[in-house]
């Protein structure tokens, strides 16, 4: 049972299609990946499920509701973008209590919690946040609205190594005692991969692919080796990539791996390494 | 404790799996205890708890943990018996044979490899 439907879903800008009948079922409590380069069409996505835009055509629904001029159904989602939406010369502590003005279920007490273990201070204004904490407390409120969907837009930008890495923990944390439905939409995919349950791979407007993040991961394996044998081996295969270093060379496969295929590659005395997930994003987006 | 190779072309619920046998085998989790939930696995990893799931109910299924309702994963009576059998039947495949063929690269004789494996012994 489908919580969020696209129904052939187009969005045209004069001639170009930032939306081209795109159909999608997103089921509830999962944690979806919303994945392609800039501009394939993720925000236009977004902004048309959050009723920012309207579609040139199509129908989404939530529940089983158009989500168009739909308050209630607006309610339920929190949308974190990457865009400037607070006045600059409020109080992040101001900004948190405007945000429970609109989700009314908003988590104070954690959103503090939160806010302590980012160390991001309240009594700053959010003019003088630095990119990485303007993507802090824009997560936070994202985190603590509570509302039964929330949808992040590339939410690690300018954040450091210990952000990102405190802010997949803390996201774990929450889902696993709090399960939401979740729709994560970045290009960084291998930092997200594991996070994330289901990914939905969109370019030129045109949903590409659909499938659980495990299946993804195993689509594809890289085998290295003596330059001659592996050209041997990839002969009649889907390359994604391939390298070469002297006489080595190492060629990423679009296949999934199976014990015939381990079996062939070591006959070839040729080495097989997992999925190059980056690589494999790019193939299937470019 | 349990170490995950997020690199590895092993998919992360059976590398998963594995580590908890592992520690099975070593003694970390002995018969009849506690071990991680999926919740615990899951935040501790930043793995989506799905994946951390399925991994935890492979070894259900496997009769390696069972669930106490409302308490957690335990480790059942036997599992370490279990999983050495079953670890014994992949051994020649996952490791003499790779270790004959290096053996073979470097020109290491049979008697050779006898005498290393007496003194590792």
């Amino acid at each position: 049972m489908g919580l969020i439907e696209f129904r052939q879903v187009t969005k045209e800008y004069g001639p170009v299609k930032a939306l081209d009948n795109a159909s999608l079922v997103l089921e509830p409590l999962k944690i979806y990946g919303l994945l392609g380069r800039n501009g394939a069409g993720k925000t236009t996505m977004l902004n048309i499920l959050t009723n920012k835009i309207f579609p040139t055509s199509g129908e989404i629904l939530f529940n089983n509701e158009s989500v168009i001029e739909n308050d209630r159904v607006q309610s339920q989602m929190f949308y974190m973008t990457e865009m400037k939406l607070y006045p600059s010369g409020m109080r992040i502590s101001q900004v948190f209590r405007w945000t429970r003005e609109f989700y009314p279920q908003f988590d104070m007490e954690y959103a503090q919690a939160l806010a302590h273990k980012f160390a991001l201070n309240l009594r700053k204004q959010v003019k003088t946040l630095s990119t990485g904490y303007s993507s802090i407390m824009k997560l936070i409120l994202a985190m603590a609205s509570n509302a039964p969907v929330i949808i992040f837009d590339e939410p690690v930008l300018g954040l450091d190594a210990n952000h990102r890495d405190l802010f997949y923990h803390e996201l774990m944390a929450r889902y696993n005692e709090h399960p939401q439905t979740i729709i994560i939409s970045t290009h960084l995919i291998d930092e997200i991969a594991d996070v994330l349950e289901e990914a939905i791979i969109i370019k030129d407007g045109r949903l590409v692919l659909h499938q659980p993040v495990e299946q993804l991961l195993q689509s594809a394996y890289t085998v290295s080796g003596a330059d001659a044998k592996v050209d041997q081996f990839i002969k009649n295969r889907k390359v994604i990539h391939q390298e070469t270093l002297g006489r080595l060379k190492s060629a990423a496969v679009y296949e999934q791996l199976n014990s015939q295929i381990r079996r062939d590659a070591e006959a070839l005395g040729l080495d097989i390494s997992g999925a190059p997930l980056q690589k494999l994003f790019i193939y299937l987006t470019n | 404790m349990l170490l995950l190779d997020f690199n590895s072309e092993t998919p992360l619920y059976l590398q998963l799996a594995s580590a908890i046998e592992d520690n099975i085998l070593r003694g970390v989790f002995e018969e009849e205890t506690q071990v991680p939930s999926t919740t615990e696995i899951s935040v501790n990893f930043k793995i989506n708890p799905a994946t951390a799931g399925k991994g935890v109910n492979l070894l259900v299924d496997d009769g390696i943990l069972y669930k106490k309702r409302g308490v957690g994963m335990f480790v059942c009576t036997g599992a370490k018996e279990k999983i050495m059998e079953k670890r014994r039947d992949v051994f020649y495949e996952n490791f003499i044979r790779t270790l004959l063929e290096e053996a073979k690269k470097l020109n290491i004789s049979k008697n050779e490899i006898i005498t290393m494996i007496e003194r590792g012994i």
